[in-house]
């Protein structure tokens, strides 16, 4: 039978912290950024304009319809060639930067999809309301309308920065040192590939768990 | 101070609004009714510009609605309007509902604005609510604090849309209450109402209007003692009745 042995693991703690801290570089900048332009394409979308809202709904339509391994693959092979044509071959190391811009550009889709639903969620009299009281359609949409949305949708946002989390695994397709990407590599040095791959599934596992049991909660406030 | 001149509205091919034409003069209050459906509460949205009309025009205080180049936020910001669904703004306390558009539209300061919601909420009898959220409020107070809001903008006129139509029976008197006072006060008034009450004590004339027509137009004791149109006089026949 196998046998389990975890020494490498102690030893391997700070590459794979440095890993894991990789790993919620992605996350939270695919969050941030996901969630800022995502909002401005679910507005682009319900607005007055038809032809951007026709370009915004086929970049939603397209991004969710590709594989995002494929799209942080594009990204590794495109993204460089943008950016030796603006700044030359010295470049250094665009891996992160790469798998950065694939992630939000990627996650924005999604986002603009929950974001246009929470807007659409809020009855259309607090427009109304809005504009009655003199406010311009910007200021409805700020003031009024985006902040009822944002509240009723947190916890459909916060399930896709869960989701999000796991996803950013992907990035070893590239050869970035994530924290499944270092696990990996660790496993794969000492010959303990098994262990180090339970080990992180459990890290995952538990961080993932934690912050649905958060979003739960949150939801079961929210209701109130 | 309103003039409704031939207005038309089509949506699609069906015609909400025809050729409708009347006036709300100065201090005066004006009662739409009618059936559901008849396209009062349309033509009063038509008057701030919530809903655009494809012939004809309205004119609030000499600035003409349905003029592509009239600013219409600004027209907006003195003509108040209250919904029938009340429509506070939930994610914001009372007195943040009160103080938003002053500050936002008007450009008020902070204290000014807190000043003037606190002033207003007192006169609808609700100051002690001002730090609580709107769902923590009945229908009827949410509906005062609704008017308390149009009135902080010192507006030229108020639209109301069904004020009471929402409520629960024992809460339509605080709010028909509040209009009284307001008319007495010689606010300029255009209400879509079906409480022929509150048209009698204060209304100066009322418009009945059916399938988007201005049926009848006139002072308040020519329409309910003489009603010209079958239409008007079935209509107070069977509302009356109740």
């Amino acid at each position: 039978m196998y046998e389990m042995d975890w020494s490498s693991i102690p030893g391997a703690l700070p590459l794979l912290f440095k890993g894991l801290l990789i790993t919620f570089e992605v996350t939270i900048t695919a969050i941030v950024v996901g969630i800022v332009w995502g909002t401005v394409l679910a507005i682009t979308r319900i607005g007055p304009n038809k032809i951007l809202a026709k370009l915004a709904a086929g970049y939603v339509n397209l991004f969710r319809s590709v594989p995002l391994v494929m799209v942080i693959l594009w990204f590794y092979l495109i993204v460089p060639q943008g950016l030796k044509a603006i700044f030359g071959d010295d470049i250094g190391d665009i891996r992160l930067t790469s798998a950065l811009v694939a992630f939000a550009l990627f996650e924005a889709a999604y986002y603009s999809e929950i974001i246009r639903a929470g807007i659409q969620s809020v009855p259309r009299g607090q427009v109304s309301a809005g504009l009655a009281l003199g406010m311009t359609q910007g200021q409805t949409m700020r003031l009024i309308l985006l902040p009822q949305a944002f509240r009723n949708m947190t916890p459909l946002l916060l399930t896709q920065a869960i989701i999000l989390f796991q996803d950013t695994s992907l990035v070893y397709v590239i050869g970035l040192s994530d924290f499944f990407g270092t696990a990996y590599k660790v496993g794969d040095r000492d010959g303990r590939l098994v262990e180090l791959l339970l080990f992180a599934g459990a890290i995952y596992f538990v961080i993932s768990f934690s912050a649905s049991l958060l979003v739960k909660r949150l939801q079961a406030r929210f209701v109130k | 101070m309103i003039e409704i001149k031939s207005v038309s509205k089509w949506y699609g091919e069906f015609q909400v609004l025809t050729d409708c034409t009347t006036t709300v003069q100065k201090s005066e209050v004006v009662v739409v009714c009618g059936p559901s459906g008849s396209g009062k509460s349309t033509l009063i949205k038509c008057v701030n510009g919530l809903e655009p009309f494809q012939s004809g025009e309205i004119i609030v205080k000499g600035t003409s609605v349905g003029d592509p180049k009239t600013n219409l936020s600004k027209l907006r910001s003195h003509v108040g309007m209250v919904f029938q669904n009340f429509e506070l703004f939930p994610h914001m306390t009372i007195i943040d509902n009160l103080t938003i558009a002053q500050e936002k539209v008007l450009g008020r300061n902070k204290e000014e604005a807190r000043d003037k919601g606190m002033k207003f909420l007192d006169r609808v009898g609700l100051k002690i609510q001002a730090p609580k959220h709107p769902g923590q409020l009945s229908g009827g107070q949410q509906q005062r604090v609704a008017i308390a809001r149009a009135l902080c903008m010192d507006p030229i006129c108020m639209l109301f849309d069904e004020p009471t139509s929402a409520l629960d029976p024992e809460m339509i008197n605080e709010v028909l209450d509040v209009m009284v006072e307001l008319a007495k006060e010689g606010m300029t008034m255009m209400c879509v109402t079906h409480e022929m009450g509150f048209a009698r004590k204060v209304a100066n004339r009322v418009i009945f209007m059916d399938h988007g027509l201005i049926v009848e137009d006139a002072t308040k004791d020519d329409f309910f003692g003489t009603p010209r149109s079958d239409r008007a006089q079935q209509f107070l026949a069977k509302i009356l009745q109740h």
